[in-house]
């Protein structure tokens, strides 16, 4: 899983029928410490994240197509399954 | 997935026998801001999408699914268009 905040969001109404009633969230990877990094990514909104949290995104496709549509086996390979209240470093790591 | 800018199209005579009808593209991924990042990939098409969309595509594994999944050689497949530029929402 990698960390990340919700940037916001994006509207496509021709797309894959496993989507539908699907929100689809843009997403930047941060680092543990919060620090915005060059990735972004496209995420299926699982749990109802908002922009502005920092949330969890599980990169594999079994668990992201069952956490976000309820089945597996559907084109997805991102999806948001946590809004992560904090992280809390060694401070050797800080 | 990761948003993309479809920017061409490629047209193979002979290819695996189930890539046969399909639709492949040239992509551009982009990054928030619809800026190019990183080079140009070919996706296989399930939507439908035209040369000059915003598109999104999914990778891996999952990217064969839309099809038969069992045999479609795919890791990057087009699975939604993007209505607009401005339906790129940020904040």
């Amino acid at each position: 899983m990698i960390l990340a905040r919700v940037l916001g969001n994006i509207v496509a109404s021709t797309k894959n029928h496993r989507y539908d009633n699907a929100s689809i969230m843009l997403c930047q990877q941060v680092t543990p410490e919060g620090d915005e990094t060059a990735m972004t990514v496209l995420a299926l909104n699982a749990v109802d994240a908002g922009v502005g949290d920092t949330v969890l995104i599980v990169q594999e496709g079994w668990g992201a197509s069952t956490a976000s549509t309820g089945k597996p086996g559907a084109a997805i390979d991102s999806a948001i399954v946590g809004v992560v209240d904090y992280v809390d470093l060694l401070k050797d790591e800080q | 997935m990761q948003l993309a800018r479809v920017i061409g199209t490629v047209v193979a005579t002979i290819k695996n026998d189930s890539l046969e009808g399909r639709t492949l593209l040239v992509v551009q991924t982009l990054n928030k801001d619809l800026e190019p990042k990183g080079s140009p990939m070919i996706a296989v098409d399930s939507v439908g999408a035209g040369v000059g969309e915003l598109v999104f595509w999914c990778r891996g594994k999952e990217a064969s699914f839309p099809f038969k999944r069992e045999d479609t050689p795919t890791d990057c497949t087009i699975i939604g268009i993007v209505d607009s530029d401005l339906h790129v929402t940020q904040g």
